[in-house]
């Protein structure tokens, strides 16, 4: 009897440090931070602890709030849709690769998932600024007369963010390209159907998860990415991460930076769980 | 299986160039003998890396991020291990909860963690200090030691522990003569994983990271949001160097695909 006791104890004693750890650290942090959005802030007073809906109230009725948030979303579309439209292929070519080069290949591409975001950021900024490469090289090839403008932009700020967060939905596809039987396309191939059926009738039916899951976390990390937007875009070009940062630690208003961020966790917590739900109910059977 | 065709080949090399091309330029221009951004049309020179030695700050953040990716692995590693043995062989109520709990952080957004941190700190009296540092670490890094501890620990053939069981051994002998060799894989690409997330992390570290504490990228950070010189682009560039030597390692040690499909999820 007391042995049993002492078995189903085990697993708390296991997972008690590190629940002890979070609890303390990731669990009181957080209530911290929203009870922090609900207070008062003034220039003089600084943060008073008293119970107001005026930061929530200011974010929604201000529309230079709304256009942040609005272009945080517009950044974090298009750069998931163009991971899927680069990533998809680039996965199903990687897939049909011989062992020895895929393993190159791979080095080549997730080896900048190691690389500090900022290296990587920097080698945009080298790139697309006024002189940069991409700007001098379509200068002499003719295509244009004066340099494009991708530094400070939402152009520049989503190119560096596809080449950050690509690699997340490479692996994510390539890992549902791996379930798959190689023998179906062979079948369909022999029943006459033609490369692009088989593409869109046999491979993309059975890689959708793999790209829909991949496309919640490159959706999620896009829309609260904060490096590449702030040395991309600049001080001018903000973006809910980059306002919550210059709220903290240049305005010092807290309680409005703590209002932004919790609005920030609350969309993307709704959005990556719900979509999550969809996937699952609509592919279950293909998760098994 | 099919090869790839003369287009998809092609598509391909576009592809590694875009992933390429913004490293190999931040290398190419370190090398530069002007004293602005440029190409080193007048060949190369080691200017810019010597100038390095010139800025102790630099110097000083990566000798901190070094410890404190180090000591917040070492850390998470000795949390992730007995919590991964438990999810991994018990069924116990609360076990889905824990877990959950244990991979937020990669779910919540790094910007809301500074946030949080920042606030929780300064109001305990922490902030600023290297110890918050650690402290905010160790939660970062944890899911992926545990994902990869946890990945290890399902493998594992119990019976063999229930053979030294019998035989006679403690439970502490069976631990660290059975139980550790069997999950050391794991455990070693766990704490790797986790020292490199916790070396590279930004984000976060950029809300807490003080003038007397700061790492690495966070003071790279917010030099180039002051100004970018070669001098920068000679710092990322030995980033660059390091993490490529440290990479080629990695991938006769243990297999890159192996250490990284299914990161990112939660």
């Amino acid at each position: 009897m007391n042995r049993a006791l002492s078995q189903r104890a085990t697993p708390y004693w296991l997972t008690g440090p590190a629940l002890l750890v979070f609890l303390g650290l990731v669990v009181i942090p957080l209530v911290m931070t929203v009870l922090l959005s609900f207070y008062d802030w003034g220039q003089y007073k600084g943060i008073v602890p008293e119970f107001t809906l005026k930061n929530f109230h200011e974010i929604f009725t201000d529309s230079y709030f709304f256009e942040i948030f609005l272009r945080t979303f517009r950044i974090a579309v298009l750069v998931t849709l163009f991971c899927m439209l680069i990533g998809v292929p680039e996965a199903y070519i990687l897939n049909r690769m011989s062992p020895a080069w895929r393993g190159i290949c791979l080095l080549a591409i997730i080896g900048p998932l190691l690389v500090s975001v900022v290296a990587r950021t920097l080698g945009w900024a080298l790139l697309l600024g006024s002189t940069g490469l991409v700007n001098q090289g379509l200068m002499a090839a003719g295509l244009i007369h004066a340099p494009l403008e991708f530094m400070f932009t939402e152009t520049g700020v989503v190119v560096a963010l596809i080449h950050v967060l690509i690699p997340f939905m490479i692996l994510a596809v390539w890992a549902s390209l791996q379930r798959l039987d190689p023998q179906i396309e062979n079948a369909a191939l022999s029943l006459g159907a033609g490369r692009l059926t088989i593409w869109r009738r046999v491979i993309l039916p059975q890689i959708v998860p793999g790209m829909l899951s991949g496309g919640i976390i490159v959706f999620a990390l896009a829309a609260s990415a904060f490096a590449s937007p702030a040395i991309i875009g600049g001080r001018r070009l903000k973006v809910a991460s980059t306002l919550a940062y210059d709220e903290f630690l240049n305005t010092l208003n807290w309680p409005l930076g703590a209002a932004v961020a919790v609005l920030l966790l609350a969309a993307l917590v709704a959005i990556t769980v719900g979509s999550n739900r969809l996937i699952e109910r609509r592919y279950a059977q293909v998760f098994e | 299986m099919r090869r790839n065709g003369p287009l998809a080949l092609c598509f391909h090399a576009l592809f590694v160039i875009f992933m390429l091309a913004p490293l190999l330029i931040v290398c190419v221009v370190a090398f530069t003998p002007e004293g602005y951004l440029s190409l080193p049309t007048r060949g190369p020179s080691l200017r810019w890396f010597k100038a390095i030695f010139d800025y102790p700050e630099f110097i000083r953040a990566f000798r901190d991020s070094l410890w404190l990716a180090a000591l917040s692995s070492t850390v998470a590693i000795m949390l992730a291990v007995p919590a991964a043995l438990a999810i991994a062989r018990h069924r116990f109520p609360g076990r889905e909860a824990l877990t959950t709990l244990f991979m937020s952080p990669l779910m919540v957004p790094h910007v809301v963690l500074g946030i949080a941190f920042l606030r929780f700190f300064t109001q305990i009296g922490l902030s600023g200090t290297f110890l918050g540092l650690v402290l905010s670490h160790i939660i970062v890094v944890l899911p992926f030691a545990l994902r990869l501890v946890l990945a290890a620990s399902y493998g594992i053939d119990q019976r063999i522990e229930h053979a030294a069981i019998s035989l006679g051994a403690g439970h502490a002998t069976v631990f660290r003569r059975v139980t550790l060799p069997l999950i050391l894989p794991g455990v070693v690409s766990g704490w790797l994983l986790a020292a490199i997330n916790s070396f590279d992390e930004v984000t976060m570290t950029v809300f807490i990271a003080s003038p007397a504490t700061v790492t690495l990228p966070v003071r790279m950070f917010l030099y180039i949001q002051d100004n970018i010189d070669p001098l920068i682009a000679a710092v990322s560039a030995c980033l660059i160097a390091l993490t490529a030597g440290l990479l080629i390692a990695l991938d006769r040690l243990f297999g890159l695909d192996r250490l990284f499909v299914g990161t990112g999820k939660g």
